[in-house]
């Protein structure tokens, strides 16, 4: 089973990436207010049943894909 | 015949690149330092421990991310737990706070540039293991190099810290990363844990710009040193 998780800088944590990216986006004439960047990362899991799938990726955030003090992170399951 | 030196192990990640400095600048100081592989399972007898700077698995997913699961770290966190002192370096800093061992993370660089200079600092705490041999208030230049310095923690931390005096040094006439209420380095509430951005492992030969760093190092020393003889004579 796939998974998509994404990883985000939390709102508040300052983004310099994102900033540096938004400038770039208004140097080249799009009307962009903000620009946050972050990371994606696919996993191909070994369960059948969606449930479980999602609970060990749950997991793999918390231990690895994320850092909570700063990251915040959504999952997604595809068929 | 002088004794020999403490021993202290100077860990190596695949990736880092001040394992050999800090290795002879230990050394230069009188300890018995030596590189060890990170998939070690076991520390040697050592009495102090060294994470170096360097880019530990290439900064991969965050710095010192996938390196705080190399197999050796389990040992470093028992030996930091059972009170052995612990330095991390730039990216043995990030390491540590991945880790746990430290409060906080490190963030890219507000500027969004490598900094790579001397950087001016003040000694905000004397009473610790690392810095025993400063005076609070002393300026120390050490040089920086390093893209993810920002040292970041909610709001309330640096608050608590300060009261605890784990605030160790202060970036000094500028903050060259960000970093939040200006720290390059801190210790654990045990005192025995201490990461900092600044290299004084680049810093112990005045002939090269600054002996400053040698400060923090031969304290290293001095506490493996009494680890080691109070273990000897239990």
């Amino acid at each position: 089973m796939r998974a998509t998780v994404l990883v985000r800088p939390k709102e508040g944590i300052l983004d310099p990436q994102g900033e540096a990216v938004g400038s770039s986006l208004r140097q080249l004439g799009f009307a962009v207010a903000d620009a946050r960047v972050g990371r994606v990362v696919d996993v191909e899991v070994e369960a059948t049943d969606p449930q479980a799938a999602r609970a060990e990726v749950e997991r793999m955030c918390q231990q690895l894909l994320a850092n909570p003090l700063i990251e915040s992170y959504e999952i997604e399951l595809a068929e | 015949m002088t004794a020999p030196g403490p021993r202290i192990a100077v860990v190596v990640f695949p990736g880092s690149n001040d394992d050999r400095d800090a290795v002879l600048a230990l050394g230069a100081l009188g300890a018995e330092a030596a590189p060890v592989w990170h998939a070690e399972k076991e520390l040697p007898d050592v009495g102090g421990v060294v994470l170096p700077g360097g880019f530990s698995y290439g900064d991969y997913l965050r710095a010192g991310a996938l390196a705080r699961f190399s197999p050796l770290m389990r040992a470093v966190e028992e030996f930091a737990a059972d009170g052995g002192p612990v330095l991390g370096i730039c990216n043995g800093f990030q390491i540590l706070c991945e880790a746990g061992l430290l409060p906080g993370a490190l963030l890219p660089n507000v500027s969004l540039r490598f900094v790579c200079r001397d950087a001016p600092l003040r000694v905000e705490q004397a009473d610790t293991l690392f810095t025993a041999r400063c005076s609070v208030g002393q300026r120390l230049v050490i040089p920086i190099k390093h893209g993810e310095g920002c040292w970041y923690a909610d709001e309330a931390r640096p608050a608590r810290l300060e009261a605890r005096n784990q605030i160790v040094l202060r970036y000094d006439g500028g903050n060259p990363n960000g970093a939040t209420a200006g720290v390059a380095g801190i210790v654990n509430e045990e005192g025995n844990v201490l990461g900092l951005m600044p290299h004084p492992e680049h810093a112990v030969d005045p002939l090269l710009g600054s002996g400053d760093g040698a400060l923090i190092l031969a304290a290293l020393v001095d506490a493996a040193r009494n680890r080691l003889s109070v273990a000897a004579a239990v």
